[in-house]
Order: C-alpha cells, then sequence, then structure tokens
C-alpha cells in the first residue's frame, strides 16, 4: 500500500510499487488530467509537482512519492483563476490541447522560482515540454502574461 | 486528403447510406462527462435525410414527445430545433458539431457560422460531437468525416443555414405565442422582441413550441457586411477545459469494468504471428488474458501498466513475410534509377523536350524526402463496449462513417448497431482518418475476445513503428532557361508510393493510374512555364502509407519550390523577383507573395551569415507564402530565427484560428524540414520515441509573423496550408547564407559543414 497526498487530498493505492506514477493518477485514481506520451520523460505530457518541483510521472516509480504531496493540473486552481490558466485562455493557447496539462505544470514550477523569466529562463524551462501542434509562440507570450498577472496579483 | 478530390462518392459511403440509423436515441451514454463548455453527447437522432445539393436539412421530433424514454425524460428541458442546435430552457444553445476537434479550433468556428445567423447570446453557446448519422456526413465528401482542410469551406452554407432556420421558427414561435406576424419580431442575443406590445421571450422560453413546428423550406442569409461575429477574432470554446484536466480525450474515457490491452504487432509490415509463448507474462498480477487477434497478439490487463509489462514479456515466434528484407537506402537508391525513366504523364503543357533542346541552359537537380510519422502527442486509442447486438466504440476519429462500417463488419452487426462517440483528438494530421480503420477494427477484435469493455492503447514506440506514413518520395526535374534567364522548360518525374491505391477512395483518387495526391502540388504549379511535363512513377511496397498534413504538397511544395530557387539562380534572378514574373497571371498569389515579401523586408541587408528564403504553395485552395531568415552555424547546425507567412484563405471566420493554423502549420513544416525522418533497414522501421524521431522544441522555435490577405471570396482551407512552404523557403535560406543546397529531408548538419552538401 502507498500512501501520498494528491491536490492536499490524501490517497492510499494497492499496486506494484515500481508502477508509475502517472499510471496510478490516470488508472487508479481516474485522474486524467496527467497525459501520457512517451512513456520515457522525452515529451513532458505527464508533468506533475512533487513536492513543488517538476517531474515526468511516466518515469517515477509511484513508491517514489510515498507520504509525499503531488500536484496534478487539476490541482492547480479550483476555477481556472491561476494566472498561467488565465493567460492561457487569454491568448488561445491550446489546439489539440493534448499537451498543455504538461506544458502548464512546467512553467507553474517556473513561475514559481521566477517572477519575471525571460526568453532564455522560458527556453530552458520548457524545452522538455514537446507541442505537436506547434503552439510554442503562443506558450512563449503566455508565460509572459501570466508573470505580468501573477505580478498584479502579488501585493505591492 | 486533398482538395483535388472534394467530389465524388466512395463504397463505403454507399455502404453507410444504406445502413442508415435508426434507434441512437434509446442509448444510454456511459461516461460521465465532467466538461463544462464540451457537453456529453446526447442522441436527439431519427434517421436523417439528404435534399438536394448536398445541403441536409432534417428536422427531428424532441425526444419529449416520445413516451416512456428515459433519456428523454432526464432531457426534457431541451429542445431540437433541428440536428445541429440544440436550445434549452435554461437558454443554453448547444451546436453539434458534424466535425472532428484535433486542435484545428472547428469547435468554435462552426458554432460562430451556426450563431451569426442565431443570434443567441454568443456566452451561452456551448458545443458537441455529433452521433454517427447520415445527416452529419460532410456535405461534400458525402461521408461523416474531417479532412482535407475541408471544414470551414464545406459547412460554410450549410451551418449559417441551420442557424437562420432555427431563429426563424423561434421568432415564429413567438409571433404565434403573441399573436403578432412574425415580421413585426425582432432578436438580440437569445431574446425575441415585439417592441410594438414591448413584450419580450428567451429562446430558451420559445424552444419547445419551435420544435414542434414545420422548418421553412429556404431562409435568406446575410450579406458578409452585416456579419457580427464572423471575421472578429473569438476564444476558442474549448480552451478552459484543456487548461484544467477537463477536456477529455479518448485515452481519457472509462466504462465500468473496462480492461487495458496492448498489442504485440509484427516487427515487419505484414507479419504473422507463427508461435506464442505468454507464460511470463500471465504471471503478473494485473494480466488478465493473453489472445492472439489478426494484427498480433493482445496483453487484456487491469489497467495499462500491467498490459504493458505483459507485453515485453510476452514471447511471439513471427513469419515475417516479404518485406522483412526492405530498406529505405535501397529504395531510395531503387527511385533515383526509376526516376531516369519515363512515367505516366500527369500533366503536359507545350513540348517540354523540344524547349529543352533548344534551351540556352539546362538544369538537373533531384531532390529526396522520407516515411514520416503523424506522430500525434496523443497515442492512438480506441475504446469498445461490444455486446452480442451492438457496439459502442469512444475514440478521438477523423472517419467515423468508415470507422463505423468497418466496426460493424468486424462484430458482424448491422451498421446501425454501432455507434461511435466522437472524443477530443489530441492531434489528427490525417492519422485519425485512415482508410481502413486500422485502429478501430484492431479495438473491436480485441474486443472480441475480451469479453469485457475494453480500451486498446498503443505506445509511443507502436504509434511510430505502426506504419501508415506520409510516402517517401524522389523528385527529378530537368529545367530549360532561354537567354535572358527565364525558365521556358520544366519537367519534373516523381516516384512514390500512391496514397489512394487500395482504399475506398481509389476511385476518385486516381484517374488513367494517376493518384492525384502523388502529383499534387506540381502537376498544378501556378507559374507560367511554357514548356511543361510531370510524369509518376507509382511503385509498390509493402509499408502502408497516408495522408499526413497536407498530403502529397508536403513533398511537392519542397521539391518544386527548392528547384525553383536553383532555376532563378541559374538564371541570374532574384529568386522574389522571378516568382513575380511566373505568376503575372495568378493575382490572388501575386498579391500573398508581395504581402509575405513587403512583410519580410525583401532584399534588405540582414546579419553576417544570415539568409534569406522565400517559397510559396498553393493548395486546398490558399495561397501562401513564406519568407524564412535562417543561419548555419560551423558544426551545420541550422537556426530558424524567422518566418513571415502570408496567406490568403478566402473570407477568415474566426482570424485568430488562421493565424494559429499558420504558426503550427509552420512549426509541423519545420520539424520535418530539420529533424524527423522514418527509416527502414531490414524490413524493420528503425525509429522508436522522441529520441530517434525528434520534434522542434520551444527553444528551437522561430519568430513567426503572420499577415492575411483581406478578401471577399468564400473561405478555403487553413489546417494544412501552411505546412508545404517552410520547408523549401528554410533551404532556399540556407542557400542564400551558405551556397549549399538542400537536396534531401530532414536536413542533415553533415551536408552543411565544409564542403559537403550540392552547390548550384
Amino acid at each position: 500500500m502507498t500512501s501520498f497526498f494528491v491536490n492536499g487530498k490524501r490517497v492510499e493505492v494497492d499496486v506494484d510499487p515500481s508502477t508509475p506514477l502517472l499510471w496510478v493518477l490516470r488508472d487508479s485514481l481516474g485522474m486524467t488530467g496527467t497525459k501520457f506520451g512517451c512513456g520515457m520523460a522525452l515529451c513532458g505530457a505527464c508533468t506533475v509537482h512533487l513536492e513543488g518541483k517538476a517531474i515526468r510521472s511516466c518515469v517515477a516509480p509511484v513508491s517514489r512519492v510515498d507520504g509525499k504531496h503531488v500536484t496534478t493540473i487539476e490541482g492547480l486552481s479550483e476555477n481556472l483563476t491561476h494566472p498561467l490558466q488565465k493567460a492561457w485562455i487569454e491568448m488561445d493557447v491550446p489546439q489539440c490541447g493534448y499537451c498543455q496539462s504538461g506544458q502548464i505544470m512546467s512553467a507553474a514550477v517556473l513561475l514559481a522560482a521566477t517572477l519575471k523569466p525571460t526568453d532564455t529562463e522560458i527556453d530552458e524551462a520548457m524545452g522538455g515540454n514537446i507541442c505537436r501542434c506547434g503552439t510554442y509562440p503562443r506558450i512563449r507570450k503566455a508565460i509572459h502574461r501570466a508573470a505580468e498577472l501573477a505580478g498584479e496579483r502579488r501585493p505591492k | 486528403m486533398s482538395a483535388p478530390f472534394i467530389s465524388g462518392t466512395t463504397a463505403i459511403f454507399e455502404k453507410a447510406k444504406t445502413g442508415g440509423r435508426s434507434n441512437a436515441a434509446e442509448r444510454s451514454d456511459p461516461v460521465e462527462r465532467k466538461n463544462a463548455v464540451i457537453v456529453g453527447r446526447r442522441a436527439f437522432l431519427q434517421t436523417g435525410a439528404a435534399l438536394g445539393g448536398g445541403l441536409l436539412v432534417s428536422m427531428y421530433v424532441p425526444l419529449a414527445a416520445k413516451a416512456g424514454n428515459a433519456l428523454a425524460a432526464a432531457e426534457k428541458n431541451e429542445f431540437a430545433v433541428n440536428a445541429f442546435v440544440h436550445i434549452g430552457s435554461d437558454d443554453i444553445v448547444t451546436v453539434i458539431a458534424a466535425h472532428s476537434e484535433m486542435g484545428q479550433g472547428i469547435y468554435t468556428s462552426l458554432p460562430m457560422l451556426l450563431n451569426e445567423e442565431l443570434e443567441a447570446n454568443w456566452a451561452k453557446v456551448r458545443v458537441e460531437a455529433a452521433p454517427v448519422d447520415a445527416v452529419y456526413n460532410h456535405p461534400v465528401y458525402g461521408m461523416q468525416m474531417t479532412g482535407g482542410s475541408t471544414t470551414s469551406p464545406s459547412e460554410w452554407v450549410r451551418y449559417r443555414k441551420m442557424g437562420a432556420l432555427a431563429r426563424t421558427m423561434l421568432v415564429q414561435a413567438a409571433a404565434q405565442r403573441w399573436n403578432v406576424a412574425a415580421s413585426e419580431c425582432t432578436v438580440e442575443k437569445g431574446v425575441v422582441f415585439h417592441d410594438a406590445s414591448h413584450r419580450r421571450a428567451s429562446y430558451g422560453s420559445l424552444a419547445e413550441a419551435a420544435s414542434k413546428l414545420t422548418a421553412p423550406a429556404d431562409v435568406p442569409l446575410k450579406g458578409a457586411k452585416d456579419f457580427t461575429l464572423i471575421g472578429k477574432p473569438t476564444l476558442r470554446l474549448d480552451t478552459p477545459s484543456k487548461v484544467n484536466g477537463t477536456a477529455e480525450f479518448g485515452l481519457d474515457v472509462h466504462l465500468p469494468g473496462m480492461l487495458t490491452a496492448v498489442v504485440a504487432r509484427p516487427p515487419v509490415f505484414g507479419g504473422k504471428v507463427v508461435k506464442v509463448d505468454a507464460s511470463e507474462t500471465l504471471k503478473i498480477s494485473g494480466v488478465k488474458a493473453v489472445e492472439q487477434v489478426p494484427s498480433g497478439v493482445a496483453v487484456i490487463a487491469e489497467g495499462f501498466w500491467p498490459a504493458k509489462l505483459g507485453r515485453d514479456k510476452l514471447n511471439v515466434e513471427w513469419d515475417l513475410g516479404a518485406n522483412a528484407n526492405l530498406s529505405s537506402e535501397q529504395m531510395f537508391r531503387e527511385f533515383a534509377e526509376t526516376a531516369m525513366k519515363p512515367g505516366l504523364v500527369a500533366r503536359k503543357v507545350g513540348d517540354a523536350a523540344a524547349a529543352l533542346g533548344s534551351a540556352a541552359k539546362t538544369l538537373t537537380a533531384e531532390y529526396d524526402v522520407p516515411y514520416l510519422a503523424h506522430c500525434m502527442m496523443e497515442p492512438l486509442n480506441c475504446v469498445v463496449d461490444l455486446r452480442a447486438d451492438s457496439c459502442e466504440i469512444w475514440t478521438g476519429t477523423q472517419f467515423q462513417t468508415g470507422d463505423c462500417a468497418a466496426a460493424a463488419k468486424t462484430a458482424g452487426l448491422p451498421f446501425n448497431k454501432v455507434q461511435i462517440h466522437t472524443t477530443l483528438l489530441g492531434g489528427g494530421f490525417g492519422r485519425r482518418a485512415n482508410p481502413a480503420s486500422d485502429f478501430v477494427v484492431e479495438a473491436v477484435e480485441v474486443a472480441k475476445v475480451a469479453k469485457a469493455p475494453v480500451k486498446v492503447v498503443w505506445t509511443r514506440e507502436d504509434d511510430l513503428k505502426g506504419g501508415w506514413y506520409r510516402p517517401m518520395w524522389h523528385d527529378r526535374f530537368v529545367a530549360g532557361i532561354d537567354a535572358g534567364g527565364n525558365p521556358v522548360a520544366w519537367t519534373h518525374t516523381i516516384v512514390g508510393q500512391s496514397i489512394f491505391e487500395g482504399t475506398g477512395f481509389a476511385s476518385f483518387g486516381i484517374k488513367d493510374g494517376i493518384d492525384a495526391a502523388s502529383v499534387e502540388g506540381a502537376a498544378d504549379i501556378l507559374y507560367g512555364i511554357p514548356n511543361l511535363q510531370v510524369d509518376l512513377h507509382t511503385p509498390k511496397i509493402g509499408v502502408p502509407v497516408q495522408w499526413w498534413r497536407s498530403v502529397g504538397h508536403s513533398h511537392t511544395g519542397f521539391s518544386v519550390e527548392a528547384f525553383l530557387d536553383e532555376v532563378a539562380f541559374a538564371g541570374g534572378k532574384d529568386p522574389y523577383e522571378l516568382r513575380r514574373t511566373l505568376l503575372a497571371g495568378q493575382p490572388r498569389m501575386l498579391a500573398t507573395l508581395e504581402l509575405a515579401a513587403q512583410k519580410a523586408n525583401w532584399g534588405s541587408k540582414l546579419p553576417a551569415g544570415v539568409g534569406r528564403g522565400i517559397a510559396t504553395h498553393f493548395s486546398f485552395d490558399s495561397y501562401v507564402a513564406q519568407v524564412v531568415e535562417a543561419s548555419v552555424g560551423k558544426d551545420g547546425a541550422v537556426r530558424v530565427h524567422r518566418v513571415v507567412c502570408a496567406l490568403d484563405c478566402g473570407l477568415v471566420i474566426n482570424p485568430d484560428t488562421v493565424v494559429a493554423q499558420m504558426e503550427g502549420g509552420i512549426i509541423f513544416g519545420l520539424t520535418a524540414a530539420l529533424k524527423s525522418e522514418i527509416t527502414l533497414k531490414d524490413g524493420r522501421v528503425e525509429q522508436s520515441n522522441f529520441y530517434d524521431y525528434p520534434m522542434l522544441r520551444i527553444y528551437e522555435s522561430p519568430v513567426i509573423e503572420v499577415h492575411i490577405v483581406r478578401s471577399a471570396a468564400s473561405p478555403t482551407g487553413v489546417g494544412e496550408p501552411g505546412v508545404p512552404p517552410v520547408a523549401p523557403a528554410l533551404a532556399n535560406a540556407i542557400f542564400a547564407a551558405t551556397g549549399k543546397r538542400v537536396r534531401r529531408l530532414p536536413i542533415r548538419a553533415s551536408d552543411l559543414v565544409g564542403d559537403a552538401g550540392a552547390k548550384s
């Protein structure tokens, strides 16, 4: 039995401890916002936060998160109010949308650490996330916009 | 699917029509939808009927009128004014999308078309995937499908007409209620007004009464000058669900008691199972069964992970069959030899041979492009619930009619006992309009042996090794140039597999042995060259091929435009000016080219080491020109700095979507130009995941500027036309920067370092 926290809620799963977190989220817990793209940590579609850091859940055995806090796209905000979600909507970023959970979760870690990321910092933080539809120009714009929105929200 | 084929019917269509649909309404939807904007499918259908001219106007008896129908009772507050729009008593307007959303934005543009005429409150408009029914057939292709960049062009009239019919009936219902003339009523944002008597009624309060009226035979549509929604940048309706994890793709569907399967497929195309040793697989906890299916060996388990682990442990002996010696290297050599011989003539203007003989100068060049996988971010998957007398399918498909017919045949059921629930598609690019319905048929086969609802999941490796590629192609050109530097003769020999052969579309895709998809963008070039000949060789190879975003244009765009650049250089002409001269008789392309050149500052000085290249391409009835700025490092690494794109796609429905499709098409095309190829050795596909089939990343993505030509012409394709010009514009920019010609894709650093590579 592995026990951990997903979006603040404690969960217990009875699976082989080597099972990747991705499949525990999707198949055991029914949380399908986190996506399968490659199974080898190459595309970033499965990105979630483990104790605030971005990890690729497709290669993270569930044993690694035992007792720890995991945040998924479903936990980013309750009502689309995270600055990244607002910026993604404002800039009409997604096309097919399949990779966007992972894109946003990678961007969220960047923004948490860097108030006003430069293009180079965006390249470094987002380089592990593939978008086949080619939304990169809008992802870049939306991250800059989200940084602005987050700045407006912070007490001066 | 591509532009030349938007007419005619197919064998599959005939089957679908005679099959008809009946009792879809009596099925419940076991998947609990969690998406506020894209609401779950509800069935409101009775058999649709086609009227003349491809426009389908079917009115439906609302289900509430049918006694004893549980679904109807649950939904008694919603009324189908026609098959394309439902209006709830809460004023929520649900537009039924006859086409699939795979990123191209039609879940927003179709509601925009309909609501331009309906004039409901846009904030109350939702969208939902249509069930499979003939009423939702593509107005031009005659089947329910999404492809060929045709959704907006083909629905431009129908969706507006459906909105206008619904509005007319809502107004009629209000007029009857108030006992006034309909002509005295006006509408605004989902409310009918009768100003003289100061009365008003919302659409929701009128929907039930309206749904009982007979639809008018026809209604006039607004002129473009009166549009209030069409042409305005409009935020996509599907974005909120795509930024909080609630958007439902096929892979996200879960049914009670559902099992998950992965399939071990032969390592060589056409291979067969000889013997299976599943003893190690069956020891894995969660594995329920290992079963042979026509496509290979299915490992059926409680979830993806045990299924995948189980497949890793399988020991299968394969009969590799006839394709075990296939090699890309050898095929390219054979293609090049074949190109030296004359092929079937696809286009002949003047006398190219004679003009070559008398030309001041001739120029020859050959180009190669590889097999390419579509590589959608969401790997293929399909959920099937097969019962004794019904088959329900959940999948992201571009080809509902074909998949339904193929599933029915596989399941041994009539067409009308199969229903497909179309989910969002995590990318399509053509792969999910499979002419053999491969991923659906296989899932039905697995369901037959699983004896439970089952989801078949493809891994990335399965996707890349699974075939149905963009064909590899070899193009050989000879041009004759006169003393003034102008091309007077142009011959183009194409070698590559037929996409349409062996499919249900063959009868209208192939004429006199010429597959139109092989020569599109080559046989119909817009340049005014007086002597032109395009001929085709179609080798038969055991690798399944398919339409891939922009289809044949994905190779002819590259080869034609790269060679034209060589011709310009050989004749001492500026490549932009030569194109202008040759496009004198093509005002729309000429204007598009000039816009791109002007916005890119063609001719202005660039930083040292940076080259500028230009290309145009006409595809899916749209005109595109692109200018690329790129440089090449000492190590041969290519950097694309900027892409300026101009486009004439007729009247624009949602400008933001058009820009997004150009951006996406350019990045898709750059990935093909710079990154990926599928190669075979000893019959085996050599690539397996993103490490050896790489995609362009954000740090490699250039600045992209898109400029749309203002046009009042009918809308034309947008999803695909952005792809073809970018590879040649890049190749031409590399030549401008380095003096080296790019004649094969993907572009290799090794072709660009030192003295390597082809020079003009």
